[in-house]
C-alpha cells in the first residue's frame, strides 16, 4: 500500500481526499454513510458573518454530467456554525477545512476572527477563502475576477490565521489568465490554492421558456468540469515549475467522480482533491474516491502519493 | 433526521402498469424495516457511470420488511423526464441503486381521532400504507382521491380496501365528482369531525388542502415536493420557507426536516409559478445594501 500522506503548506493530512464546500453540508448528513475522520480534510459549506437564507428555488437544474446550483451560500452564520458544526466535527476527530467568505474584505476579516476565537478551532487545518462564489445577489462581488480585490481579501484573511495554519485561496475558472490571480493570492499571503469553483451558466426551461433558475444564474459543476479543473491547475502548475509563478501547494476540485478522476487532477499538479457534486450521486463518494485513488497509486507502482503529483508535466509527449 | 438510512443496490422485482403510472417493487435490504408512511426514497438513475448525476426521489408507497426476497420498497412513478423514463423502462433483476428511507414520516396522532387523507395524482401513493396504519391505531379514515383525468388518479381500488370511505374527483369528470379535491374535502372534514388532514400532491392543492383543513377546524399535514439534487440534507437546493415554533421563519430542507410539515407553517404566500421566494420577514433574507 502506498504511503497516501499529503503536505499542504504545513499542514499534513493522512490523505489527500477532502469533500468540497457547499456539497457535504457540515458533516452530519455524511457521517451516516461514512466517517468523516477518514478524510484527509472535511470543507465546511462557505460560512459568512451573518445568517442567510439564500436565493429562492428551484435552485439547481441538473445538465448532461453536471448540474447548475444558486443556492447564495445560505447559512446559519459563522457564530451559530461553530458553536454547532465545527464542535461537532471536533468531536469526531475530523480534520477541518474551513471555507469563508464575506460581503466586503473586511468581514472576511470578521468572519476569520472568529472563527480563529471559537474553542473548536484546534480541529481546523486550514482555511479556504472562497473568492469565487458566482451566487451572491450582486455579481461585482466575485473578488476573484479581479487580482486587486483578490489581493486584499487574502490579504486581511492572511493576517487573521495564525501562522501556522495555512490559507488557501480558491479561485474562479471563469477569468481571462487564472494565472494572474494566483499570482495576486500567492502575493498577498495566501499559502495554497484551491481550484476551482464552479462556472457561470444559465438552463432555459423549454416548457415554460424561462430560465430554470429563479435566480436566473448558477454555478455549473460535476464530471463536466473536469477538464477545465485539469486545465487550471495545469496552467498554474506549469507556472510555478518554470518559475514565473511561487510555488505554492493546489488542491483539486471539479468533477471528480472516481479514482482515476481524481489521479488526473493529481498528475496536473494537484496535492490533495475534493470531491463535490459526485457526492449527490453516491453519498459514499468521497470515501470510495479515496479508496480507488489508493488502488491508483499502486496499478502505476508508486510507493508515496506525493510522487505522483504534478507527474503529467514530466511526461509530455514531445515531437 | 431520519435515522438508519442506507444506500443498497437494490434489484427489480416488479414493474407494472398502473393507468399513467408505473409501480415499482424493488429488493433493497436495510431500507424497509426503519421506514415509515411520509418517508421516500433516492434511485440514481442511468447506471454507474451516467450522464444523469442527480437522484430521483419518490415517496414510499408500500414496504415489505421480510419477505422471500430480503426486504422490498414499492414506489409509484409518473413517467417525465430522462431520470422517470429510465427507471420506468426497467425490467426485473436490474439493479436500482437506492438511498433511504429518507425524510421524516407524516405524524400519527396519540388518541384515534377521524382523519382525512387526500392525494393528488400520484401523490395518493404514500397514503395507503398511511391509512392501514391510522387504523390500525382506532382512527376513522376516510381519503380524497383527486387528479386532472381517470388514467391519472392512482389506487381508488385501493383505497376502497385501506379506508373507511373513499371519494375522487377528476379535473374533466371523467371519474368520480367533476372538480378538484378541495371542493370536496369541506364536507367530508365537517361530516366526519375530522382533527387531521394528511395530503400528497401538487403544491397548489397542498396549499387549497391546508386552507380547507384550517376553515374546518383540523390540523393538515402536507408532503411537499421541491426539487432535490441530493436527497440527504448536504445541498441545500431542496428548501422551502417554513415558519417555526418560535413564529420565525427560515428557508429549510424539505429532505430532512420535511417533506412532511404542518400546513399552516408553509408560508404559501411566497410560493407559486414553480418558485419558492425568500419572504422578506425570513431569517436572513437579503435586505437592501446587504447581500
Ligand atoms: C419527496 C418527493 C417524493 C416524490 N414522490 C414521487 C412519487 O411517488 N412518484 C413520482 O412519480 N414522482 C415523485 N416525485 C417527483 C419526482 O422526484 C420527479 O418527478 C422526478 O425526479 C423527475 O425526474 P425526471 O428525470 O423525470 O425529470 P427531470 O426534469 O429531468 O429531472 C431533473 C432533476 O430535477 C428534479 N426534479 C424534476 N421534477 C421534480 C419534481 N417534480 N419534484 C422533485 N424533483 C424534481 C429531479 O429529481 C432531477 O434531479 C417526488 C418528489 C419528491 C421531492
Ligand atoms: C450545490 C453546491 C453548492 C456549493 N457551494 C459552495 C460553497 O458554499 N462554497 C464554495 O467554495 N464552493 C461551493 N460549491 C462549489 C464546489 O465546492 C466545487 O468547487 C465545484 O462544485 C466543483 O467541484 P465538483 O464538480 O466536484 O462539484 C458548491 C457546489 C455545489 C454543486
Ligand atoms: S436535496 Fe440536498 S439538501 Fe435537500
Amino acid at each position: 500500500m502506498a504511503d497516501m500522506s499529503t503536505t499542504l503548506a504545513g499542514a499534513s493530512l493522512p490523505n489527500p481526499v477532502m469533500t468540497a464546500s457547499g456539497c457535504a453540508a457540515g458533516g452530519k448528513e455524511l457521517q451516516r454513510f461514512f466517517p468523516v475522520s477518514e478524510l484527509g480534510a472535511f470543507v465546511t459549506k462557505t460560512v459568512m458573518r451573518d445568517p442567510r437564507s439564500g436565493r429562492p428555488t428551484p435552485r439547481m437544474a441538473e445538465t448532461p454530467s453536471g448540474m447548475l446550483n444558486s443556492i447564495g451560500l445560505q447559512g446559519p452564520g459563522i457564530d451559530a456554525f461553530c458553536e454547532q458544526d465545527l464542535a461537532w466535527l471536533q468531536a469526531q476527530g475530523a480534520r477541518v477545512l474551513v471555507s469563508v467568505a464575506g460581503n466586503t474584505a473586511e468581514e472576511f476579516g470578521e468572519v476569520v476572527e472568529r472563527l480563529v476565537a471559537s474553542p473548536a478551532w484546534e480541529c481546523v487545518v486550514g482555511v479556504e477563502a472562497n473568492i469565487s462564489c458566482p451566487n451572491v445577489a450582486n455579481r461585482g462581488l466575485v473578488f476573484a475576477c479581479d487580482p486587486v480585490s483578490s489581493e486584499r481579501v487574502v490579504r486581511i484573511v492572511r493576517g487573521r490565521v495564525p501562522a501556522s495554519v495555512p490559507v488557501f485561496a480558491k479561485l474562479t475558472p471563469d477569468v481571462t489568465d487564472i494565472v494572474a490571480i494566483a499570482a495576486a493570492a500567492l502575493g498577498a499571503g495566501a499559502s495554497g490554492l484551491t481550484m476551482v469553483n464552479t462556472l457561470l451558466g444559465i438552463v432555459i426551461d423549454t416548457d415554460r421558456l424561462r430560465p430554470q433558475l429563479a435566480g436566473v444564474t448558477g454555478g455549473l459543476s460535476g464530471p463536466a468540469v473536469r477538464p477545465v479543473a485539469v486545465r487550471a491547475i495545469w496552467q498554474v502548475t506549469a507556472a510555478m515549475r518554470a518559475g514565473t509563478l511561487a510555488s505554492a501547494p493546489v488542491i483539486g476540485v471539479g468533477g471528480v467522480r472516481t479514482g482515476r478522476d481524481a489521479l488526473e487532477l493529481v498528475a496536473a499538479g494537484a496535492s490533495a482533491v475534493q470531491v463535490g457534486t459526485s457526492t449527490f450521486n453516491d453519498p459514499s463518494a468521497p470515501r470510495r474516491v479515496l479508496t480507488e485513488l489508493e488502488a491508483e497509486i499502486d496499478r502505476h507502482g508508486f510507493d508515496r502519493f506525493a510522487d505522483v503529483v504534478g507527474i503529467a508535466h514530466e511526461r509530455m509527449a514531445r515531437p | 433526521m431520519s435515522s438508519g438510512v442506507v444506500q443498497v443496490t437494490g434489484e427489480l422485482i416488479a414493474n407494472r402498469r398502473v393507468g399513467a403510472y408505473h409501480h415499482l417493487t424493488v429488493v433493497a435490504p436495510g431500507v424497509a424495516e426503519p421506514a415509515a408512511p411520509g418517508q421516500f426514497v433516492a434511485l440514481a438513475v442511468g447506471g454507474p457511470t451516467s450522464a444523469n448525476l442527480l437522484r430521483r426521489c419518490f415517496s414510499l408507497h408500500r414496504v415489505k420488511p421480510s419477505g422471500t426476497y430480503g426486504g422490498t420498497v414499492d414506489v409509484v412513478i409518473a413517467a417525465h423526464g430522462p431520470g422517470t423514463q429510465w427507471l420506468t423502462a426497467l425490467r426485473p433483476h436490474d439493479a436500482v441503486d437506492v438511498v433511504g428511507p429518507l425524510g421524516r414520516a407524516f405524524p400519527l396522532p396519540s388518541e384515534p381521532v377521524s382523519c382525512v387523507l387526500v392525494g393528488g395524482g400520484y401523490g395518493s401513493a404514500p397514503l395507503f400504507w398511511l391509512a392501514e396504519t391510522l387504523r390500525e391505531r382506532g382512527c376513522h379514515v376516510e381519503m380524497v382521491l383527486g387528479a386532472a383525468s381517470e388514467d391519472r388518479l392512482f389506487g381508488v381500488v385501493e383505497g376502497r380496501r385501506a379506508a373507511d370511505a373513499v371519494h375522487v374527483t377528476t379535473d374533466d369528470g371523467s371519474a368520480g365528482r367533476k372538480g378538484w379535491v378541495s371542493d370536496v374535502l369541506g364536507e367530508v372534514v365537517e361530516r366526519t369531525a375530522a382533527g387531521v388532514v394528511y395530503a400528497c400532491g401538487p403544491m397548489a392543492m397542498l396549499r387549497s388542502v391546508t386552507e380547507v383543513a384550517q376553515a374546518h377546524g383540523a390540523v393538515a399535514q402536507v408532503a411537499v415536493e421541491e426539487s432535490m439534487a441530493c436527497g440527504i440534507g448536504v445541498c441545500m437546493t431542496c428548501v422551502l420557507p417554513v415558519t417555526g415554533a418560535d413564529g420565525l421563519t427560515r428557508m429549510v430542507r424539505s429532505c430532512v426536516e420535511g417533506p412532511v410539515f404542518r400546513g399552516d407553517r408553509v408560508r404559501w404566500d411566497a410560493i407559486g409559478d414553480g418558485i419558492s421566494r425568500v419572504p422578506d420577514d425570513a431569517v436572513g433574507a437579503p435586505r437592501p445594501g446587504g447581500h
